[in-house]
Formats: structure tokens, sequence, C-alpha cells
């Protein structure tokens, strides 16, 4: 019996209505995944016009095309996760801009509208200086378009363990990782090994500063706040997202460094293609974990 | 004007009219609620007492849920009182993942974002809140946080170093007060909830409203 197990500082909930369920799911996973892939790779695609701009040349209009893609992949599954999408309108014309759904929402549709520009430079124009030029301002705008999540993770007051700078951090890491990722599957024989190293070297370091983030959280966490404390046994011992957590750890970010230094030694791209790919699933595993953990704790 | 509430937990005897009354009113769908009392029980038998903390949204000055809200549904009116425009709300549920009181759900009928509003209808017919009607003890006070000679703002005099706020660490300035309140009541974090021992023991989780 509780009561004879319990002690007497003790106490117990007895009466109370369920705890409500998953209030942002799986979809919104999907949304942070996909955003990181459409930034990254023009992130990507600006350092290889910089350091290799022969071979790069030959992916603008493809990346292009990647990160309208994924951009919308991430526009589509935001709508999805709406429980009214078709008042989706509502955010450009009841604007309130506290809010960095709004922010977000308004970056987003710039955003978009500077990739398709870039389409439309490289594809019917075929103006590479034109291109070029544009990408420096749609980098600049892929800036806050990746981070603008980490601020509404922030504005959720109530999950302690989203925290600024931290959310930051780690969706900029995630953009690096996944962008470096892409590009190495992406490139094919367009780039060579050189510039494919580079590459492997932007996702093994994203990878491990995002890994010292989450170990930082890990073990820092729980001395700060109560709240992550609570928060964080779900993902320790054998709570319900152990598992997945330490899934998506090696997956993401201690696979594919070990990878990285073993393609490096063998001079393999199937072994940096494999940890491309390692990188990008454990990815989804290890924001989903992150978006989850927190809406399991009791509010009240 | 700033309207706030208070409930004395010492009068509180758990009867739950309170949340019928609200149902009521405001015709809260099933499995969703604007206000519900929790029972936590302390102790070990035959020392145990039982403890009865109504919950309901805080009506904060420094309201996280007007802040995330990127259409503006929810809202502070003139009274001080945070409400809610259904015709607006997109139902993103960014309010009911930034209030840190979980005060907020998705209507499953509406699927727009919903909770108490200190039932703002009945206030601008100068009638009080339906819960603190239907209230047998009078533990439920409500009333102009601004006036000193308001019922709400006396009791909060009489009883100085005794009224609390649920997660003041938060920075919400909640004007939903509590008197005779304590760790036990007013920290989710401080009770255990274990199968077996609750009214819904099939029940682990409500669903959201709607899609998912």
């Amino acid at each position: 019996m509780v009561h004879e197990t319990i002690a007497a500082t003790n106490a117990v909930v007895t009466l109370d209505v369920a705890l409500p369920g998953i209030v942002w799911p799986w979809l919104v996973t999907v949304n942070m995944w996909a955003k990181s892939i459409g930034t990254g790779v023009i992130f990507m695609l600006f350092l290889l016009l910089k350091k290799y701009p022969e071979q790069a040349g030959k992916l603008r209009f493809q990346t292009t095309v990647v990160s309208i893609i994924f951009i919308h992949l991430f526009l589509l599954f935001t709508l999805a996760d709406l429980h009214q999408p078709f008042r989706m309108w509502h955010i450009f014309f009841f604007p309130h801009v506290t809010s960095a759904i709004t922010v977000g929402a308004w970056m987003a549709t710039a955003f978009v509208g500077l990739l398709f520009l870039l389409a439309f430079q490289s594809f019917i124009k075929k103006d590479n200086a034109a291109f070029d030029k544009t990408l420096t301002w749609v980098v600049l705008l892929a800036i806050p378009v990746t981070l603008y999540t980490a601020g509404l993770m922030s504005q959720c007051t109530a999950r302690e363990l989203w925290q600024m700078p931290t959310e930051s951090a780690q969706m900029i890491f995630a953009a690096l990782l996944s962008g470096s990722a892409f590009m190495i599957l992406l490139a094919g024989n367009k780039l060579n090994y050189e510039a494919k190293k580079t590459l492997g070297v932007v996702l093994g370091l994203s990878a491990l500063m995002s890994f010292i983030l989450y170990m930082s959280e890990y073990v820092f966490g729980p001395m700060k706040a109560e709240e992550v404390a609570a928060v964080l046994e779900y993902i320790k011992g054998d709570g319900p997202y152990t598992v997945m957590f330490w899934l998506g750890q090696w997956m993401a970010y201690l696979l594919p460094m070990l990878l990285i230094v073993l393609s490096r030694a063998s001079k393999s791209e199937n072994i940096l293609r494999l940890a491309a790919i390692l990188a990008l699933a454990g990815l989804w595993l290890v924001k989903h974990v992150w978006l989850i953990i927190p809406q399991l704790l009791p509010m009240s | 004007m700033q309207l706030g509430f208070l409930v004395d937990l010492h009068l509180c005897m758990g009867c739950k009219g309170c949340e019928i009354a609200c149902k009521v009113e405001n015709e809260v769908p099933l499995s969703t609620w604007r206000l519900r009392v929790k029972y936590v029980d302390v102790g070990s038998f035959p020392e145990t007492r039982r403890t009865f903390t109504p919950l309901r949204c805080n009506h904060c000055e420094n309201a996280p849920c007007v802040r995330i809200c990127p259409v503006s549904a929810l809202h502070y009116i003139e009274n001080g009182i945070v409400n809610i425009d259904k015709e607006r709300c997109i139902g993103c549920a960014g309010c009911v993942m930034a209030c840190p009181y979980g005060a907020i759900y998705i209507d499953p009928l509406t699927q727009t974002a919903d909770k108490c509003t200190f039932c703002a209808h009945r206030v601008a017919s100068s009638m009080m809140p339906a819960c603190v009607v239907a209230c047998p003890v009078q533990a439920n006070i409500f009333g102009d946080l601004d006036n000193p000679t308001s019922n709400i703002s006396k009791y909060i005099q009489k009883n100085q170093g005794n009224v609390q706020v649920r997660k003041p660490e938060k920075g919400t300035n909640p004007h939903h007060f509590y008197v005779n309140g304590g760790n036990v009541t007013l920290n989710p974090l401080s009770s255990h909830r274990l199968n077996g021992h609750n009214l819904f023991n099939n029940i682990t989780t409500l669903p959201i409203g709607g899609h998912h």
C-alpha cells in the first residue's frame, strides 16, 4: 500500500485530472529537423563557394533546390501541427511581434522568397555573380531563421530545460551538422575529396560541440534547477526516453565523429557518407527526445 | 483596475463545486478543465492529511502565454484579465507550452486554446465568476487588487506573510494568490503521482484535442 511505503514528509497526488498528452508531437521534430537542413545547406554552399569556388559553382542550383524542398517541408509540418491550419494567415494580418512564432514566420517567408530568387538567378538567368551577391543576404537571413525556434523554445516559460543561449547554440550546430552532412551526400563527384574533407571537419566539430552541450546539460543541469532535474529523469536510468536519447547521441554525434577520423585515416568517401547518413538520422532522434521530455512533466 | 483571485486553502474542503460551476457556466467540454481541484495526501496512516488546491489560470502580469501568442488571441483586457479570442486563435499551442501552470488546453470542439477567463463575460455584467458564487465556504475571493477596500485587498492585508503564488521563480507575477498554501499544495514537483493510487487509474494521459 502506498500509505505504508511513503515517508511522513512525502505527499501523493490522490485525485487530479490525468496529465495532458504531448502538445507538440513529432510534427514539430520534423519541423526543426527539416529547417536545420534547409538553412544548413545554404551555410555550406557559402563556405564552399569561398573555399572551392570552381567545384562548388556546380552546386549552386542543386543546393538551392534542396533548401527550397526542406524549407517547404518545415513549413508544411508547421502548418500540419496547427489545430486551425486554415487560420495561418492570421499571423500576417494580426501579428504579435513579441512572439517568436510571428517573427519566425515573417523571416521564413522572406527566406523562401530569396531562395526562389536564387533559383531564378541560377537556373533561368544563369548569372553566377548575381547569385553570389544574393547568397550573402540569404546566409545572413538564414542565421535568424535557424535561431528563431530557439527563441520560441525559450519563450516556453514552463519548459525549464529549453534555455537560452544553449538552444541557440544547439540550433546553429544542428544546421551546420545537417548542412554539411547533406552536402557530403549531395556532392557526388562534383566535389573533390579535399572539399569533402572540409565538410567532414564541419560535421565533426559541430557534432562535438553539440555533444558537449548535451552532456553539460545532462550532468550539470540537475544541479541548477529542480525542474530540469525532474525532466532529465526521463532520459536517465530506465526512463522512458533513455534508449532513444543515447541512440540519438551515438548516431548523431559520437559515431559520425569516429567515422570522420576513420575516413581521414583511410581516405574513404564511403565512410564519410556513412557518417553523414548517421548524423542526419541521429539528429532527428536527438531533437525529438529534447522536444518531448519537458512535456511529460506535470505542470500543476 | 486590476482584478485578482485569492483562495484560502484552509477553508477549501475539496467539494469541487467550483469545478462543476465553471464547467456549466463556460460549457467546458469533457476531458478538459478551466478549473480543477487537486487532492494531495500527506503523511503515513494514521497520521495523514488531505490537502485541496483549486488550480486555474493565474492571470499573470507578465503572462508567457500573451507573449508567445503569434496572433494576439491571448490578450489583456482593461481590468487585467488575460482573455482569449477563440476566433483569432490558430491553435499553435504555443500558449499551452508556455504556461508554467498548465492552465491552458486545446478545446477539442473548437480546436483552439482555452482557459479560465475569470468569467470575463459575467464580470462585464457586474457578476462574480461562477466558481466564486458556487463556493459554499467562501474560499474563493475575487476583486480589485488596486482597490484597498476590496475584499481581496483586505484579505491579503490581513494575511500578510501567509500569501503565496505558484512558481514565483518564473517571474510571471500571478494575480492569483493562495492563503495557507505550502510546498505540497503549490509545487507540483513536491508530490508523487503513483500509478494505481489515483481516480484516473487507467488514464495516464489525456489526448490533446484534435489530430494528434
